[in-house]
């Protein structure tokens, strides 16, 4: 009896990723290129005018922010294109009708959006040490922290991927919520430099803790508890499972 | 009878809108058998085939395959099922050997680069292995569909009206291609338009109409049952009434009295024999006919008879 398609899930986690590869400007160099061009920007051109943050120069200091803003955008949108395309061709039948569940799925679709997004994390910390120069004071916790990010948004992307039912709604979330979240979430700055009350009323944005999460595992300070960053980044994925769950088992907007 | 590889039972499906696609249907498929669904449009031939293959969530009923209850063990059985979607959907962007071989790994087979190319060899796509699908005409893309349903080599294929807009060639292409494929054992179940193709093809054809089975039977014994003979005889010189003489056929006169039109029989050859007699009684009776034209009727006939025949109900 089988209980879960291991050929299966690696069948959409690798077709997944060859398209990434298939629409590589798209997918791997465009991040990278407009990410350059924030180091350029603000890490060399304005940043060498700017003073040090908690003892870090104003160029590294958004290392971590800038590489949260790709992650977050890269995981959403891979993991939203990658099953709205099939519902939108058709194709989307193959995969109802194939013996793969929610299981599979998830390990193929979100699996493969969370691995580009690693691939892309890779790259352009690399390609950061070409503009800035930073280190990562606990490297093994910043790994699993940008996967737990990858996962988590790519899992968040599967959600909007569903319950988008043409591509303008696949974009209004990433674009007009996401992104403003995470530039106004300390990206550029720390939210010490915020003036009252708006210090706090950025503590009631989510993505505060995770850029300030992934600026712990780089610099070992931040302006929130790195317990709460974790927490709330595990408290989020649970339950985006929890929410992909409930659409397989009443198959919203997959099965009729 | 050995168990049937598919047996639906009370399978009810309401969609959101209160559309009623299926109304308790009962229907039990044997292996190696290829069973044809008729039906107009809106009938509910592709919810029954959605229900049994995961893409429509039945709202009662069962569906056992195999011998396993689907929706406790729809892995192993979905795993033996293939289909073939009405609609031309591929991904346009991928080549036809990458898609087929997905579609294999999808199921849950290992790779098997021999499968695959025999697959693409029986639906001549083998010299278009490489080409992105988007490149390919409608019937090729059509035969990639197939290929892909095949390529985890199914017990149970469903095909959803698989020559819908296709040409003669194709068409009978494909005809050849199921019958290997029933040769192979393969249990295949079809929803046509094309009457002829059922005709041609099936062991067994199901009358489906407002998501009710209105008839299942096998196809010789629903044409001998529902069967007619129909004979047009031209005559010499037109008749105003019948005569005495003639009055115990089944007939009748059309065309201002120019032609008798004789309809009777029961599919078994009976009609000729009695079309036979009726020439034979003609001349007894002094009348001359000029041209005689019979014809037996066809599943076409016995389809539009028996949906006319409910919409009089």
């Amino acid at each position: 009896m089988m209980h879960f398609n291991l050929r299966g899930a690696w069948s959409i986690y690798v077709r997944e990723l060859m398209r990434a590869l298939r629409t590589a400007f798209q997918s791997i160099l465009s991040p990278v290129l407009t990410t350059s061009l924030y180091f350029i920007v603000f890490g060399s051109a304005i940043g060498d005018r700017m003073p040090d943050l908690g003892g870090v120069e104003y160029g590294a200091f958004i290392v971590p922010g800038l590489l949260l803003l790709t992650l977050l955008s890269e995981s959403t949108s891979n993991a939203s294109f990658g099953i709205y395309m099939p519902r939108f061709t058709g194709t989307i039948y193959e995969l109802l009708s194939a013996p793969v569940g929610v299981a599979e799925t998830l390990v193929g679709f979100v699996g493969a959006a969370a691995t580009k997004s690693l691939i892309l994390a890779a790259i352009i910390l690399s390609t950061a040490t070409l503009f800035v120069d930073y280190h990562i004071a606990h490297p093994v916790l910043a790994a699993c922290y940008i996967m737990l990010v990858a996962a988590s948004f790519s899992l968040f992307g599967f959600i909007l991927g569903v319950w988008a039912d043409n591509f303008e709604k696949l974009g209004i979330i990433p674009m007009l919520i996401l992104m403003p979240l995470t530039f106004l979430g300390g990206t550029f700055y720390s939210i010490d430099m915020l003036p009252e009350p708006w210090d706090t009323v950025a503590l009631a944005n989510p993505i505060v803790y995770l850029v300030n999460g992934l600026r712990w595992t780089f610099y070992g300070s931040s302006d929130v508890s790195i317990g709460l960053s974790f927490g709330l980044t595990l408290g989020f994925l649970a339950l985006c499972v929890t929410v992909i769950a409930i659409i397989f088992k009443t198959g919203w907007r997959l099965r009729d | 009878m050995s168990d049937p590889i598919l047996d639906i039972t009370g399978l009810t499906k309401v969609y959101a809108g209160g559309l009623k696609a299926l109304d308790n249907v009962d229907l039990k498929i044997q292996q190696g058998e290829i069973f044809a669904l008729l039906g107009p449009n809106g009938a509910g031939k592709t919810t029954l085939i959605g229900a049994v293959c995961g893409l429509v969530r039945p709202t009662s009923g069962t569906i056992t395959a195999f011998g396993h209850d689907m929706r406790k063990h729809w892995r192993s059985a979905r795993s033996r099922i293939g289909l073939v979607p009405q609609e031309l959907s591929t991904d346009m962007f991928e080549t036809v050997i990458r898609a087929v071989s997905y579609s294999r790994g999808l199921f849950g087979y290992p790779p098997d680069s021999a499968r695959i190319e025999e697959v693409l060899r029986s639906l001549s796509l083998w010299d278009k292995r490489n080409e992105k699908i988007m490149a390919l005409s409608g019937g090729m893309k059509r035969r990639v569909l197939i290929a892909k349903a095949l390529s985890h080599e199914p017990d149970l294929l469903f095909l959803d009206e698989p020559t819908a807009g296709v040409d003669v060639e194709l068409r009978r292409d494909m005809w050849a291609l199921i019958e290997q494929m029933r040769q192979r054992g393969t249990t295949i179940i079809l929803t046509t338009h094309y009457i002829e193709e059922a005709e041609e093809m099936a062991d067994r054809v199901g009358v489906i109409r407002n998501g009710k089975i209105l008839m299942v039977d096998d196809k010789h014994a629903m044409m001998t049952r529902l069967g007619r003979t129909e004979a047009r005889i031209a005559l010499a010189a037109p008749l105003d009434a019948i005569p005495p003489a003639l009055q115990s056929f089944p007939i009748e006169l059309i065309e201002d009295g120019r032609e008798i039109c004789y309809r009777g029989g029961d599919g078994t050859g009976k009609g000729r024999a009695e079309v036979a007699d009726l020439t034979k009684a003609l001349i007894a009776a002094g009348i001359d006919y000029v041209g005689i034209d019979v014809r037996e009727s066809s599943l076409e006939d016995i389809f539009v008879g028996l949906v006319a025949e409910q919409e009089a109900q």
